[in-house]
């Protein structure tokens, strides 16, 4: 590339052709604006497209409109009762029907009674409590961002973490929790780990890039899976499925049953914290953001590219498997078949959301276990099918990952911010 | 007659630039223009206008005397101008014909591309302007001379009648320079007309019928050879009185520093880059290592860093083996690396400018204190290094991309000169930059040099190479020839080593100097 | 330039190189003997057959039948005696040992899994070559785009769409040829977008494409709920594409009923790999694509269009992803199931790079994947003690393993994924 003219790189820098300091004293403020303005843009356009999805796909809504001439009321009165229905019904699954909770607060009122307001409550609290793996898998992946490698391996890292964290769980007996849990979420981290581990030393060493592999990786652990609940691990019985752990593994919750909310959340939010200080305050997080922003510079400069493409993929998926850890310690208490479906994809999107910072990866996760925590309620209630998440999630990554598609849709001028490049091609 | 090419107003700006303001330009049938200027000048934004690469935003475009409107290399092409750029536009992986012929393909049937008709015109062109290639070599073997005669003819093969060459003279060693002079003038008694683009003041003297001197973005003056001297061109491209020699003391060299005994480096398909090469630093002097680029220089410099294994020979650097260390272990031994391609290697662009000034120490005290940086010293230490390098940035906190070149370089340097070091290995640091910053480059490294500190310098300019050597290293394939001491040879003779003429046969060319030879021509 | 080199941080002498290559060989070798070669009876006979049952067309030829022990024996004789060879003398293309030991390795777990049963060895190559065929679109996809230097890891997202909308189209109009039109459009628009996110832009190509494959996977698991799997008589029963039986050459022993009587979508994509070679390699479009690839910049001043030949490489790649699309519905099953890619599309990225971007060598990668996918259908006829999980892993092991072996040495198109930036 010629460096001596105007010509811009593709890599790690904004256009040197804008390299004038007025501008970049005001680009900072605005830019600070945007970190915020696109993700929610982003999110608000994704649910735009998601109404319209499922109002073109309704069959009474077809229907309404092939009488569209006659009666054009109908047909658009019949379209917002879709979407009404819809996105109430994810709202409900989010937070709980505010007739049934105002109710339920009279109850108790009234008798001291907590029944009702536990049965209220208890939309609310799953979606929380469902925000606690997403945290740590939007984490992970995160993490891999900041060094500049994609860990689609959250799904099949978090897999093996949950199987790992269930073994120790219910296999071994009459331990105090103060030893057991802690152990079990270690065995969760620690499966993870090795998972991500693979990858990172395949593509530290031989460049294999890490998307194809970490997908690899995914099947193998879904096959794995498989083998494991239907044979060595399975509890008795028909179905593949493993015994329920012990009671000293579980992550204590905040509230009598049926409320899940539990310990996990705080720590998953600690975790937050902690790589927080870890990227940014350490000299290791220091060496895994050079390396991802340029990894020529950070060689140059003495930084060891191998051990650090291993410790990013390794941390990343240790945490991915401790977000399967605390999914089964905090939740369910056994694993299932298909038990990470969902959470490799949509990891990748809250991190994305998130723009890779810790504190960001949380807000995003929020939304992110708030949206599905509802979505199975719309499923049910509406008649919608989980997948529109799916799709709204698609489009949300794209317009992150594109600021100009935003600003082409709502003709707003953006200031020239730094896009992620995590292509390097195929070796080193 | 109208001048085969005219160029009236040009005006072009990039954000926060103003590349080209106003220029005019003219040039005659048959005749070879240099547009002179140091780096920023605008000259490559002139010509890739004048190619259909940019849109001016304003002036007018005339060939022949008719208004031309390029908006595209196709346009530009059409209208008889071809453009030889700096770095070359060549695809490695093909095969010259396959340059060549790129966008212009001959087909048979109409959709079987015929190879045969394209390598048989290369064959006409080859011998007509005395440019010889062989077609079907491909253009990754080639030695970059050749490189350089697969884009003239690329240029020749479409027709042109206007040939720009960009900097061509950056990768040649004297001698090719010469052979290229005798291309141009072929060319020109030909009928065709040529701009050279240069920053080199020495060259245009040699070729050119007229100079037009470009600073920040308008034409400074038009002279000719005749008229000029080297000092009034380089005011003239500076605006300012400048000065062409370093002032340098003579070294007093002190105990060896760096010790390098027969170095063979591999490329991955086994052939030796740097066959064993052996030579010797001492504290308090410069050693040049002269030589085109491609000879093996950025190996060696790879090697001595770290960042490519040996597969033969050692390094000691103050008698200690460093030859099978990691990059950051000869760090901490005390040597500082300048490397050749700044953005690429030498920074972190999107990280701010503090912590680039402490890449390579960030994990010692007191940056660190176990793991956990210290954030406030970190801080100060860089408002204290751009104080002292002068580094132009609003504060210490923007990412180090928004400097400018010569301030980046100036970072880099800040960094290494800030910590205790034995051994400065300079990699083409002034490439690219203003006059200014290459004053303040070239003076930094002698202060250093001054010291006590060793100091190994590879450059591709050999002037830059005289200019602040004790002694000179040539590379040639991968091998030292021969290692000069200053005030021993003339200038030629290291140019004829640089082209790999044997030491004997360059001193029958180009004897020693005695006290009668011209003083410019020594070394 | 001739010597400037990006310096590698893992360079091996050569010499280390060949001792490794030499002692995996050699090791294979005693694995052979260590899994397969015990608890052998002397009268153990496998058995393959080699005219498939009931065939009409073709030439029969006898089954073959081995004893077993002295088998085993020889192959693994044989891969320490490449092993050793390797070590002592080493050859230029250790690919070559590397594929030889390797056949041996699956002829001995073949001949061991078939001990005292037969084999339908012909049924088997069918049933390889045929599964190749998506992986092998996939690879076309995939070298057509990067050729030019655009990265699309889209694949499964593509693929899942034109499946759906092939079947789809095909059942409402009782049309496969209109199925496969359907197909062929879907690939196009869906790597029209592609192309316009990563060019227009300026998205990261890989986040692109992972979005393809989120809002890909996500829509047609959708529709497929909202309307294929409650309606299925209406939108999701097409039928397939027939075998057509080519005359004279189906008569050819093995070749014949391997190579020669298989559907349209097949022998369209055999066609279309030399196609595409020679467009590639002979004419001027294939020397403009692969110098996009390489030097988009020296394009570029030669007047060449980037962006433009980028956008038709991408939406011609999404052409024969959409065709790789059809097979699994239209041209397999006759109907569409949730996800039926499974990760072919990414095998297809692997034979690509295994293939060293050449529409050839990934034909023949695709080949090697498709053998180990119908290798693990296989097995579970046969009953051999592994279960089927592990079996089921295998071709993402190799892939895996293929990747990590070859990526090093199989060098991309220079500017391949990266954007391209014109002023």
């Amino acid at each position: 590339m010629d460096r001596n003219s105007n010509q811009p790189r593709a890599v790690d820098s904004p256009d040197p052709k804008e390299r004038s300091k007025g501008k970049d004293r005001r680009r900072s403020g605005s830019a600070t604006f945007q970190i915020f303005l696109i993700p929610v843009l982003a999110i608000f356009t994704g649910l735009v497209f998601g109404a319209i999805v499922i109002v073109a796909t309704d069959a009474s809504v077809i229907a309404a409109y092939h009488n569209f001439f006659r009666a054009p009321g109908a047909a658009l009165l019949d379209t917002w009762k879709v979407i009404a229905l819809a996105y109430g019904s994810l709202f409900d699954g989010i937070f709980g029907d505010p007739a049934t909770i105002a109710h339920a607060i009279q109850v108790y009122r009234a008798t001291g009674s907590t029944k009702d307001l536990l049965t209220a409550f208890y939309p609310f609290s799953d979606s929380l409590a469902a925000v606690t793996p997403y945290i740590l898998a939007g984490l992970a992946v995160a993490l891999g961002f900041k060094c500049g490698l994609f860990n689609i391996g959250a799904e099949g890292q978090f897999g093996i973490g949950a199987l790992c964290s269930a073994f120790v769980g219910y296999s071994i007996k009459g331990l105090p929790w103060f030893i057991h849990l802690p152990l079990a979420l270690a065995a969760g981290a620690l499966g993870g780990a090795i998972w991500g581990a693979i990858p990172g030393y395949l593509k530290a060493t031989t460049g294999a890039h890490e998307v194809v592999n970490t997908i690899m990786m995914n099947y193998i652990s879904f096959n794995l899976g498989d083998w494991l609940l239907n044979g060595p691990m399975k509890a008795p019985g028909y179905r593949p499925l493993t015994p329920v752990v012990q009671d000293s593994a579980m992550l204590p919750r905040f509230f009598p049953p049926p409320l899940r909310f539990n310990w996990g959340f705080i720590l998953a939010l600690l975790m937050a914290v902690l790589v927080w200080w870890f990227l940014f305050k350490t000299t290791l997080g220091m060496e895994i953001r050079a390396v991802g922003a340029n990894p020529e510079g950070a060689r140059y400069a003495g930084m060891n590219i191998v051990k650090n493409f291993i410790l990013a993929m390794t941390l990343s998926g240790a945490l991915a498997g401790l977000a399967g850890a605390t999914q089964v310690l905090g939740i369910d208490h056994w694993v299932g078949q298909n038990f990470s479906a969902g959470y490799g994809f949509d990891s990748i999107a809250i991190a994305l959301l998130g723009q890779s910072h810790p504190f960001g990866v949380v807000l995003a996760a929020v939304l992110w276990g708030f949206l599905r925590s509802g979505a199975t309620n719309m499923q049910s209630m509406a008649g919608v099918p989980l997948d529109v998440i799916s799709i709204i999630q698609g489009l949300v990554v794209i317009f992150v990952a594109a600021p100009a598609v935003i600003r082409w849709i709502y003709h707003i001028r953006l200031a020239r911010m730094e896009t992620m490049v995590l292509t390097r091609g195929w070796g080193r | 007659m109208a001048p085969v090419l005219e160029l009236r107003g040009i005006t072009k700006s990039f954000p926060g630039v103003l590349a080209n303001d106003g220029i005019d330009l003219t040039v005659e049938k048959g005749e070879i223009l240099a547009l002179l200027g140091e780096n920023g000048a605008g000259k490559t934004t002139l010509m890739n206008i004048l190619y259909g690469l940019y849109k001016p935003d304003a002036g007018q475009i005339l060939i022949q005397g008719k208004e031309a409107s390029i908006h595209s290399p196709n346009d530009a092409i059409a209208q008889g101008i071809g453009m030889v750029h700096q770095h070359f536009m060549l695809i490695p992986v093909m095969t010259a014909t396959e340059n060549v012929m790129l966008g212009v393909e001959p087909t048979r049937r109409g959709v079987f591309l015929d190879k045969g008709k394209v390598a048989k015109r290369i064959r006409q062109i080859s011998e007509q302007y005395d440019l010889a290639v062989d077609p079907e070599a491909y253009i990754g073997d080639l030695p970059v001379g050749s490189q350089q005669r697969v884009e003239i003819i690329k240029v020749l093969y479409r027709e042109a009648d206007i040939l720009i060459l960009d900097e061509p003279t950056a990768v040649l060693t004297p001698q090719e320079v010469e052979g290229l002079f005798k291309v141009l003038r072929s060319l020109v008694a030909n009928g065709k007309s040529v701009i050279f683009i240069t920053h080199k003041l020495k060259e245009v003297m040699a070729i050119a019928d007229h100079i037009t001197v470009l600073r920040g973005g308008r034409v400074v003056g038009t002279v000719t050879p005749g008229e000029a001297t080297p000092e009034k061109l380089a005011t003239m491209m500076v605006g300012r009185e400048v000065n062409l020699v370093v002032k340098k003391e003579v070294a007093h060299p002190k105990e060896v520093v760096l010790e390098v005994s027969n170095l063979s480096v591999q490329d991955e398909h086994g052939h030796l880059t740097v066959g064993g090469a052996s030579f010797e630093v001492r504290a308090g002097e410069v050693l040049g290592v002269a030589g085109v680029q491609g000879n093996g220089q950025t190996e060696l410099v790879y090697a001595l860093t770290g960042l490519l294994p040996l597969v033969g020979g050692e390094i000691r650097i103050v008698d200690r083996p460093v030859h099978h260390t990691t990059p950051r272990h000869i760090l901490e031994r005390g040597v500082a690396h300048i490397p050749e391609d700044r953005q690429r290697h030498g920074l972190i662009l999107s990280f701010p400018v503090h912590d680039n000034l402490v890449l390579c120490t960030y994990y010692q005290r007191p940056f660190a204190r176990g793991v956990s940086l210290q954030q406030k010293v970190i801080v100060e230490n860089a408002e204290k290094l751009v104080k002292q390098f002068d580094v132009r940035t609003p504060n210490v906190f923007v990412p180090v991309s928004t400097l400018s070149g010569g301030n980046q370089q100036k970072v880099i340097v800040a960094r290494e000169f800030s910590r205790p070091i034995k051994l400065l290995i300079a990699s083409q640091p002034t490439r690219g930059l203003d006059v200014g910053s290459i004053e303040y480059i070239h003076s930094r490294i002698i202060e250093k040099r001054d010291e006590g500190t060793a100091v190994l310098l590879v450059s591709p300019e050999l002037d830059e190479i005289i200019a602040l050597s004790d002694r000179i290293a040539v590379m040639y394939k991968g091998q030292i020839v021969e290692i000069v001491a200053s005030g021993t040879v003339t200038k030629e003779y290291i140019g004829l080593l640089m082209a790999g003429v044997k030491p004997s046969e360059a001193l029958k060319v180009s004897p020693a100097p005695t006290k009668e030879t011209e003083v410019e021509r020594v070394f | 330039m001739a010597t400037n080199l990006v310096p590698e941080k893992e360079r091996k002498p050569y010499s280390r190189n060949r001792l490794v290559i030499g002692l995996v060989l050699v090791a294979t070798g005693l694995l052979i003997l260590l899994l397969f070669g015990l608890h052998l009876k002397a009268g153990d006979l496998a058995t393959y057959q080699l005219t498939p049952r009931g065939d009409q067309n073709v030439i029969p030829i006898p089954a073959l039948t081995l004893p077993v022990q002295p088998s085993i024996y020889v192959l693994a004789l044989i891969a320490v005696f490449l092993g050793g060879w390797q070590l002592a003398r080493g050859i230029r293309s250790s690919g070559l040992l590397v594929g030889m030991v390797a056949f041996c390795f699956v002829a001995a777990f073949l001949t061991w899994a078939t001990i005292g049963q037969t084999l339908d060895m012909v049924g088997m190559l069918n049933t390889s070559v045929v599964r190749a065929t998506p992986i092998a679109l996939a690879a076309m996809c995939g070298v057509i785009s990067e050729r030019s230097a655009v990265i699309n890891i889209g694949l499964e997202g593509i693929m899942l769409t034109a499946a759906m909308t092939a079947v789809v189209s095909a059942t409402l109009t009782h049309n496969l040829y209109i199925g496969l039109l359907v197909a062929i459009l879907t690939g196009a628009i869906v790597g029209a977008i592609h192309a316009v996110l990563v060019i227009r832009f300026k998205v990261d190509q890989i986040v692109s494409g992972t979005a393809v494959n989120i809002i890909g996977t996500g829509a047609t698991n959708f529709l497929a709920a909202r309307f294929l799997e409650t309606n299925v008589e209406q939108f999701n029963n097409s039928g397939t594409f027939p075998n057509i039986t080519i005359p004279l050459l189906a008569k050819i022993p093995i070749l014949g009923p391997v190579l020669f009587e298989n559907n349209l979508i097949f022998y369209l994509t055999v066609i279309l790999v030399a196609v595409l070679y020679v467009v590639l390699f002979y004419t001027p479009w294939g020397l403009r694509t692969r110098a996009v690839g390489e030097h988009p910049k020296a394009a570029d001043t030669l007047g060449i269009n980037v962006y433009l030949m980028r956008y038709v490489n991408v939406i011609l790649g999404g052409v024969l992803a959409g065709i790789g699309g059809a097979y699994f519905t239209i041209g397999s099953i006759g109907r569409f199931d949730r996800e039926m890619t499974n990760g072919k599309g990414f095998i297809g990225l692997a034979a690509m790079i295994f293939g060293k971007w050449n529409p050839i060598g990934a034909y023949g990668a695709s080949l090697i994947f498709g053998f180990a996918d119908s290798l693990q259908v296989k097995m579970q006829i046969l009953g051999i003690p592994i279960p089927s999980e592990f079996l089921g892993m295998a071709p993402y092991l190799v892939t895996m393993i293929v990747l990590a072996g070859v990526v090093g040495r199989a060098r991309p198109p220079a500017a391949d994924g990266q954007a391209y930036e014109k002023q």
